[in-house]
């Protein structure tokens, strides 16, 4: 009892001063995951509605790759990634293992499927001829894309939530690409796991606290707009 | 709500400025990093917490910048074969042997040592305490069948741990008593300390950790357990991609009078004692004695 | 074959020779024509291809093959297709509501061809009023009745100002009172809009009630296309004959023509018709219900009426304001009666009757064997 309560105390002492090394980090946690979010709400969206709204050959297999990749495990990705990385592998000219770079598109990698999947589903809960009843009001191909985007904002939410929560509670695949190193690839959860392995569990407590409370932050922010689209 | 065009293409344009940007932002520092380092090393070394006070030295005085991987010593070793590290930090002389006869690495350099511990439950339901002899203490542990902690993950406590039960003559693979976390020194520590278990520590990890374990040191100072740590620059003629003269002057680095300096005091303000013992030049065979 | 119906002005839409394959439904339209301003309701039973229809018409199925003028312009659906559809609107089933206000629903149209604040406010004020709908602008589409959220729908494509508006069962998801407002609205903005439009039903109160002009379908073919009056009482075969609510349906053939008076024998009984018929022919005679009427008399008491038949009522089935009887007379006839003459006659299950409707009632339609 007496080590969670130390590292709840630690975990208030350390964001009041703002511990410049805590708050590096917790900035990069937000920076790498924000960034992978964005990257995969772009990809995520676009193949999610294409393949929602396109019939062509082999859709269903598509699909099913989807609904696999939305449960692809994260260190599945980090080794995949950092084989991709690797100094001497086929992308090693890039120089990007053990950068944030390379954790931001490990992130992307593991958020794409999810932000995908829920979009595709998203897309295919509106209703048949919505489609057709845009078009009729004589909007454009894109227009009409972007209407249905639209409508199904709500589900799309949900999507931003379920990629960002994913990806900055992720630990296999960052620290296998980011490297975990000191005051450049080192995030919340790579530095909870080795303050753990240091023995430094007040340190880690108060990290997780600040993962925590970040998370919960950005769910209650989302979880607002949400509430506020609803119909009064 | 609005969704004309316009806005449309405002919120498309602004999203491919951040996605554009996010990945350029990355691209001119990858091309000025040719002062990139990346050292493999073990858990132990970056656990203790040694590396956070040495690296910022180096960097400062070199500008290079180093990017600390820390892995078991098999894993280190693995990364520098392949060419992912350019210098190694660690702790497994039989491997590391190997790893040069191959051609992997050079300029294998003592760097320090610290020594390794047989830690377990204050009861000792082993009775190993006392025992001089490290194997003798194993062959008591086997012989009661009580539990012992491995790491199980090729790191050199592991390697070191694999030599005692060799010299003993027992095989515990196979056996009930005989459980692998798979995980690091601090985390191993942890699960003995739950599960009132024994395993082989090296003593700066255990001296970090103490205070939030209750586990006792049972048995030390045997020459067997010496902690040995080398320097070793991997061998640029198989992977031409490493950075030769970071390697070199981060091993260089390591074995300098300054360094040597700082590692003979640190932990002693911490934890009463020094962790690691510089051993710069000595020769390998007469530490301990 | 489909006669063009007389045009009193020049068409606003003329199909050719349209073919289109969905499915394993084919849709085959040789010709149709539409004049301006005028209302054609499609009428047929589900999967007709009246929906079908409307969306190529629509130009959102592409035909296999055909030609479509619209007010003199032929349209070629690969290029002309977008600046085509923007002169037409379209309203489903379902309302299709957009997840934001009414105001914002009934601009959607105006706003996604750029229109200007000024001119789409006074459009979206002008159809929110037309609809009766002015006083639910801001509230949330979601919050919407389905009669509130059809009409919606209906200013929504009306804001456009089409030339041409298609109607694909605006009412059928309505429950009736609704139904009855929302056709009388309409009606009346047709009217005054003098808006061309097209569109489907499967209920033939409706068509009657909106429709210039009425074509049957089925089988992805139009059956049959004409002024409602000559549809609804010259059914052109069997199957529109009982689509359009002809419930009594005897095949017979017939045995004299006198000066264009048919005797027709059904089951062995002769019944008088007007035709055209030669004797020996197969012929198929329809009656509505409501021109079959009852008594209890005897059956050789004085009427106008030249088919005169004893029977036996052999059910009685209520239908709101009236009720059906099928009769059976040697051949099964079908008549409508009010809930109170069937008291006043004593109509029941087995009593026995006298059923009667005058020669005019029947509509003779030549069998094709």
């Amino acid at each position: 009892m007496g080590l969670i309560f130390d590292g709840i105390k630690q975990a208030f002492h350390l964001m009041f001063i703002l511990d410049p090394e805590v708050l590096g980090i917790t900035l990069l946690s937000l920076k790498v995951s924000g960034s992978a979010t964005l990257i995969s709400l772009f990809f995520g969206i676009s193949v999610g509605t294409a393949v929602a709204l396109n019939q062509f050959p082999g859709r269903r297999f598509a699909v099913s790759l989807i609904n696999t990749g939305m449960s692809m495990p994260p260190v599945v990705v980090g080794l995949f990634v950092t084989i991709m990385l690797w100094r001497n592998g086929p992308m090693g000219f890039l120089e990007l293992l053990y950068t944030p770079t390379a954790m931001i598109i490990a992130q992307a990698v593991i958020a794409t499927p999810i932000i995908t999947g829920i979009t595709l589903a998203a897309m295919q809960q509106l209703p048949q001829n919505l489609r057709l009843q845009i078009l009729s009001l004589g909007a454009t191909r894109l227009q009409m894309v972007l209407l249905l985007v639209r409508e199904a904002r709500l589900p799309l939410l949900a999507a931003i939530m379920a990629g960002f929560g994913g990806v900055i509670s992720e630990v296999g695949a960052s620290i296998m690409v980011g490297g975990n190193i000191k005051g450049y690839s080192r995030v919340l959860t790579t530095a909870t796991v080795m303050e753990t392995g240091r023995g430094n569990f007040d340190v880690a407590i108060a990290l997780s606290i600040i993962l925590l409370l970040f998370a919960f932050l950005v769910n209650a922010v989302l979880t607002m707009v949400q509430q506020r689209e609803r119909p009064k | 709500m609005k969704f004309s065009n316009k806005r449309w293409f405002i919120y498309l344009l602004l999203i491919s400025f951040c996605i554009i940007g996010g990945l350029l932002s990355a691209l001119p520092a990858g091309a000025a990093e040719q002062k990139n380092i990346i050292l493999a090393t073990t858990t132990s070394t970056q656990d203790s917490g040694l590396l956070d006070v040495l690296i910022p030295m180096f960097e400062k005085k070199t500008g290079y910048f180093v990017k600390t991987i820390a892995v078991g010593s098999g894993q280190a070793m693995a990364m520098g074969q392949k060419g992912e590290a350019d210098v190694l930090l660690v702790h497994s002389p039989a491997a590391e042997k190997k790893f040069i006869n191959d051609g992997y690495g050079v300029n294998r350099r003592l760097v320090m040592h610290n020594d390794f511990i047989i830690v377990g439950p204050a009861e000792d339901p082993a009775k190993v305490k006392g025992t001089k002899s490290t194997p003798e203490s194993f062959k008591k542990i086997a012989a009661t069948n009580k539990l012992f902690l491995s790491r199980g993950d090729n790191s050199g406590t592991h390697a070191k741990e694999k030599d005692v039960w060799k010299v003993a003559g027992i095989n515990p693979e196979k056996e009930k008593w005989y459980q692998q976390t798979g995980l690091g020194m601090g985390q191993t520590l942890n699960v003995a300390a739950e599960k009132k278990g024994y395993t082989l520590a090296d003593r700066g990890t255990y001296l970090a950790l103490k205070k939030n374990l209750a586990l006792d040191i049972l048995g030390e100072g045997d020459a067997i357990l010496l902690n040995i740590y080398h320097v070793i620059e991997v061998n640029p003629v198989k992977w031409p991609k490493v950075n030769v003269p970071g390697a070199k002057a981060f091993a260089d680095f390591m074995v300098a009078p300054e360094t040597q300096a700082v590692i003979k005091t640190f932990g002693t303000e911490k934890f009463g004692a020094p962790l690691f013992f510089p051993d710069a030049g000595k020769n390998v065979d007469l530490l301990g004695k | 074959m489909t006669t063009p119906p007389p045009l009193q002005e020049p068409p606003a839409l003329e199909l050719k020779d349209l073919v289109l394959r969905r499915g394993d439904a084919l849709l085959d339209i040789p010709a149709l024509f539409l004049a301006e301003g005028h209302v054609l309701s499609l009428i047929g039973p589900n999967g007709a291809g009246k929906s079908t229809l409307l969306l190529a018409v629509a130009s959102l199925l592409k035909p296999q093959r055909g030609s479509l003028v619209f007010k003199g312009q032929k349209i070629d659906l690969k290029h002309d297709a977008f600046a085509y559809r923007r002169r037409l609107a379209m309203v489903f089933q379902e309302p299709l509501l957009f997840d934001t206000t009414v105001y914002a629903n009934v601009a959607a149209g105006l706003k996604i061809r750029g229109m200007g604040k000024a001119e789409s406010e006074k459009r979206v004020a002008r159809n929110l009023e037309r609809f009766g709908i002015a006083g639910l602008a801001g509230r949330s589409a979601r919050k919407l009745s389905g009669g509130e959220a059809q009409r919606t729908s209906l200013a929504r494509a009306f804001a456009t100002e089409p030339e041409m508006i298609l109607l694909d069962e605006p009412f059928s998801a309505l429950d009736a009172p609704t139904r009855e407002a929302l056709t009388d609205d309409l009606q009346r903005i047709l009217a005054e809009t003098r808006t061309t439009a097209i569109f489907t039903t499967h209920d033939r109160w409706e068509a009657l009630r909106l429709a210039d002009e009425i074509a049957v379908m089925n089988d992805g073919k139009i059956v049959q296309v004409g002024l409602p009056e000559e549809v609804m009482n010259q059914p052109r075969d069997e199957f529109v004959a009982s689509f359009v609510g002809m419930e009594t349906i005897l095949t017979g053939r017939v045995v004299d023509n006198r000066e264009g008076t048919l005797i027709v024998s059904v089951s062995g009984q002769e019944v008088e018709a007007l035709g055209t018929a030669r004797p020996g022919e197969n012929v198929i005679c329809c009656i509505r219900p409501e021109n079959v009427t009852i008594s209890t008399d005897h059956p050789e008491s004085r009427t106008s009426a030249r088919n005169v038949f004893p029977g036996r009522v052999t059910k009685i089935t209520p239908l709101g304001l009236f009720e059906k009887v099928n009769l059976d007379c040697g051949f099964f006839l079908v008549a409508y009666v009010t809930r109170q003459s069937r008291e006043n006659l004593g109509l029941a299950e087995g009593r026995e009757i006298t059923a009667s409707f005058k020669a005019t009632a029947v509509h003779v339609i030549k069998r094709d064997k």
